[in-house]
């Protein structure tokens, strides 16, 4: 609630107060911190806060709020991470436009991500989760002028869109198999079978893009394009997060029963490997975080995924770990990149003599990412060793042994971050490069990333402060275990022994890293997710431009026959199916509508086949009157009289235009009139099969046979059973005694259905006023005019 | 409904098919007028064949009184079309007073569009 009304208040407060309004929005985050800690409190007493209204109840789709020791622990993450990078984005964005849009953007996001932790429904939850992709989206394209960064924010929305909409499916599944959509419920007594196993991976589906996972890692670095403090934020700290969150909570209760552990550990030791093996060639200090960040999310993924007790330990430490650490690392990026607007190694070096705090909270959190005591990163490595050490299966070890790789692999980039930012002397070719201007950074600048980064230094120091909140989480993700023990020194055992080895290992990669670089240079040929979702996008767009070069030539007369055909070729099916009418009525009723039948088809013929457009107007005319006599032919004289009229009326207006017109149509010798003369004929015999089975249905079951009957009667008596009347024998009936009319016809039109009368007179006013407005730049505007107005008299 | 009345309907529909698919925009015009003069015969004469006029009082016992349901809704119809036919006219004219010629032309973007492709596939 207070998100969403800080998000709105920065709007309105616009751009007048620059960048301070993020100081305002940073109240977003700390009333989520105070909510967090006073959550923390009361869960600590054994009761959980739980909120909930009912929105649609058919759905199942209730506002369920729920928080637990892992909801709490992922709230203060985003709430200390959040006021971390508010208080440093006042400095970031200094001189920036649009702050306020960003601003809004950033804290909507983060009451998005705060309600997709302590939501305890599942659709709720994907109404967040979906969210916080389109903020994303929003956050990452917010510099609207660089094409790449339009981009890359379309390519995380659609591919962390496409996989909420898996997840989504997914949801639905369990829920339906489970018959609730409480997150607490599942978890608690999960649904098995084949279904479930399909959903659970749907939801791992959903997990693995929104954590930027192997294969859709592609985004991620992608979305580097994005203002710094955006990328600390959602691209590592929290949003990429959210896969990982879900990934924990369904860990524990299906890790057992479906395919879902065995899947996420493999995603995400592919990751792992992909990620550190990517940042190690990356110039580009900001790509060499994401990259680090996909392999430290695979990390995370290995260790809730597997659902061990002790592995699930180790993640939630990381996950701290990993939030301090690497939001810190962003904003020393984003210093460097503003003070000396580049963040490529190859330019960059020797910062750490200028800058000396910024090169120490920039050492201090490699070192955490690395894995060096006693930062809380070393801690959370020694007890993921620990907890894979214990696992006694043989995958276990072939785990292990990726994740030290991995973690060797971890190590090396991060001294070459360090290394490659601040200590470096440029050489070779960089030399060429001009000198980059290094104006040192303000103090505030650097307080946010400073605060983060010791953290880790603090909590690492004295793991007890976090030993509540740890075991907690982990109590909450459904495992049972003692309470829980954090130490920095483990004693000498193995996985010490383990952590030296990668640290050494990493720095002999670091040192020979040149060797490793010429290794790499072999696999560029290697297709990336990048490449294979570029290629994607271009070939969808080229199949849709295809399918609408074909569809769509550009051509009236391919539309109209094209509709035409659907109209003869849907309704002769069960034209067809009823098959032959059966018999041929009488050829005509008399000699004299023969004549008149025979001098319509030449008249309409003649029309079609002249080329003089005078010649054909009279032809249609001819038409017409013909129809005024077959009218009368038929017993309908009020037709007869009005079609007179209208066709008078319409061969003067024809006339009047045509008068203005060249005398002889354009004539056209194109291909399509044998397509166009083979559409009418399909017309012509459609509809003539057509009127003859519409003939055998009036006939047999049609009124007028009725009619003279019921007429008969109705002059000696009222009529017999009121069901067998149809409409038209309740209209002779009552049309003198109710209408005082004896023309039945008339009467309907002005009496019994004047309403229609009047939307008919409707129509006709609509169309003078529409043939004003085209003839108004004419000469001839109050003639037009006046033929219209007497047809609405006539009518 | 006779068979004369059915072939003159369908001589009515196809003809004027073949009118809409004309290029010139007065020759569509004519092509509607013919499709509701085909359409508005249909309708009238599904109402059974010829007979007396719906006149109360004009006809007995004995005969054979036509359905006035389909007149009078022909009779809109008839009112109708002239409206949209008239309209019709009005566009026509004004394509000519703007263009100089009463052609359909063709969607300029979809054929602009199929140029690309076919300049894509051309050189790939």
């Amino acid at each position: 609630m207070i998100f969403a009304v800080v998000a709105v208040a920065i709007l309105g407060i616009g751009n007048r107060w620059g960048s301070r309004v993020f100081l305002v929005a940073s109240v977003g985050p700390l009333a989520a911190l105070v909510w967090a800690v006073s959550a923390a409190s009361r869960v600590g007493n054994g009761d959980l806060p739980t909120e909930s209204w009912t929105w649609v109840s058919s759905l199942g789709l209730i506002i369920d709020f729920r928080a637990d020791w892992f909801s709490i622990l992922m709230a203060l993450l985003i709430s200390v991470v959040g006021i971390g990078v508010f208080l440093y984005a006042v400095s970031y964005f200094e001189n920036s436009r649009d702050v306020a849009r960003i601003a809004s953007a950033l804290v909507m996001f983060a009451g998005a991500m705060f309600g997709l932790v302590i939501s305890d429904n599942l659709l709720l939850l994907f109404v967040f989760w979906e969210l916080t992709s389109l903020l994303s989206y929003v956050l990452i394209g917010s510099n609207e002028e660089k094409p790449g960064a339009r981009v890359a924010a379309l390519h995380a929305l659609l591919v962390t869109g496409s996989g909420g909409l898996a997840m989504l499916a997914g949801f639905i599944l369990i829920g339906e198999s489970a018959d609730t959509y409480s997150l607490s419920a599942i978890v608690h007594n999960p649904p098995s079978g084949m279904v479930v196993n399909v959903a659970v991976l749907l939801v791992a589906l959903g997990a693995f893009t929104k954590s930027a996972q192997v294969p859709f890692h592609g985004w991620l670095p992608r979305a580097m394009e994005a203002p710094t403090p955006v990328s600390a934020y959602l691209h590592s700290a929290t949003m990429v997060k959210a896969g990982v969150f879900l990934v924990a909570r369904f860990a524990e209760p299906f890790s057992d029963t479906t395919p879902f552990g065995p899947v996420v550990v493999v995603v995400g030791c592919a990751s792992m490997i992909l990620g550190g093996w990517r940042a190690l060639r990356q110039h580009d200090l900001k790509l060499l975080l994401a990259f680090g960040t996909i392999s430290q999310l695979g990390l995370m993924m290995v260790l809730f995924g597997s659902g061990k007790e002790k592995l699930a330990i180790a993640g939630c430490v990381l996950l701290i770990a990993h939030a301090a650490y690497k939001s810190s690392l962003f904003l020393v990026v984003g210093i460097i990149d503003h003070q000396t607007h580049t963040r490529d190694i190859r330019r960059l070096g020797m910062l750490g003599r200028k800058w000396p705090v910024v090169a120490g909270v920039a050492v201090a959190a490699a070192a955490s990412m690395a894995g060096v005591p006693p930062f809380l990163g070393f801690l959370s490595k020694e007890l993921a060793f620990y907890g894979f050490l214990d696992w006694s299966e043989p995958s276990g070890l072939i785990v292990l042994c990726v994740v030290a790789v991995a973690s060797a692999f971890t190590v090396a980039y991060s001294a070459r971050f360090v290394w490659g930012a601040f200590f470096s002397v440029r050489s070779g070719r960089a030399v060429l490069d001009p000198p980059v201007s290094t104006p040192s950074p303000n103090a505030w600048f650097a307080l946010s990333p400073l605060v983060l980064a010791s953290l880790g230094l603090v909590l690492g120091v004295l793991p007890l402060l976090l030993e509540s909140l740890v075991s907690g989480s982990v109590k909450s993700l459904g495992f049972e275990v003692p309470t829980i023990h954090l130490a920095l020194w483990g004693g000498f055992n193995a996985a010490l022994a383990l952590s030296a080895l990668v640290l050494v290992a990493g720095a002999w990669m670091f040192v020979g890293r040149r060797a490793i670089e010429r290794i790499q240079a072999r696999f560029e040929g290697v297709p990336s997710s990048v490449g294979v979702y570029d290629a994607t996008v271009r070939g969808v767009l080229a199949l849709s431009g295809r399918v609408t070069a074909i569809t769509q030539s550009g051509s009236l007369r391919v539309y109209v026959a094209v509709l035409v055909l659907t109209m003869v070729a849907l309704p002769s099916i069960p034209l067809a199916m009823n098959g032959w009418p059966g018999s041929w009525p009488s050829l005509v009723d008399s000699p004299i509508q023969a004549v008149i039948g025979i001098i319509m088809i030449t008249a309409a013929a003649a029309a079609a086949v002249f080329h003089r457009r005078f010649a054909s107007v009279i032809a249609l005319s001819v038409v017409g009157y013909g129809m005024a006599a077959l009218f009368v032919v038929q017993g309908a004289p009020d037709l007869a009289l009005t079609q007179v009229l209208v066709e008078t009326l319409g061969t003067v207006a024809f006339v009047l235009v045509i008068r203005h017109l060249p005398e002889k149509f354009v004539v056209a010798k194109s291909r399509g009139n044998a397509a166009a003369i083979a559409v009418s004929v399909a017309v012509a015999v459609f509809v003539f099969w057509f009127a003859l089975s519409a003939r055998t249905v009036s006939e047999t079951a049609g009124p007028e046979a009725v009619v003279a009957t019921q007429v008969e009667s109705t002059e000696s008596e009222r009529g017999p059973a009121v069901e067998e009347r149809t409409v038209s024998e309740e209209y002779l009936e009552r049309s003198k005694p109710e209408a005082h009319g004896s023309n039945v016809v008339n009467v309907i039109l002005v009496d019994f259905r004047g309403l229609d009368t009047l939307g008919e007179i409707t129509v006709l006013f609509v169309a003078a006023i529409g043939i004003v407005g085209l003839i108004r730049f004419g000469a001839r505007r109050s003639k037009d005019r006046t033929e219209v107005d007497q047809e609405v008299v006539d009518s | 409904m006779t068979t004369l009345v059915a072939l003159v309907v369908a001589m009515l529909y196809g003809i004027g098919v073949y009118m809409i698919l004309q290029r010139s925009l007065i020759r569509i015009v004519l092509g509607l007028s013919l499709l509701s003069h085909g359409a508005n015969l249909l309708l009238l004469t599904s109402g059974g064949s010829a007979g007396v006029a719906a006149f109360i009082g004009r006809f007995t016992g004995d005969d054979k009184v036509v359905d006035p349901v389909p007149q009078a809704f022909v009779l809109t119809a008839i009112v109708i079309s002239f409206a949209m036919t008239a309209f019709c006219l009005a566009l026509a004219y004004r394509s000519w007073r703007l263009t100089g010629n009463d052609d359909v032309a063709q969607d300029e973007e979809d054929v602009r569009l199929a140029e690309m492709i076919a300049t894509r596939n051309g050189k790939p």
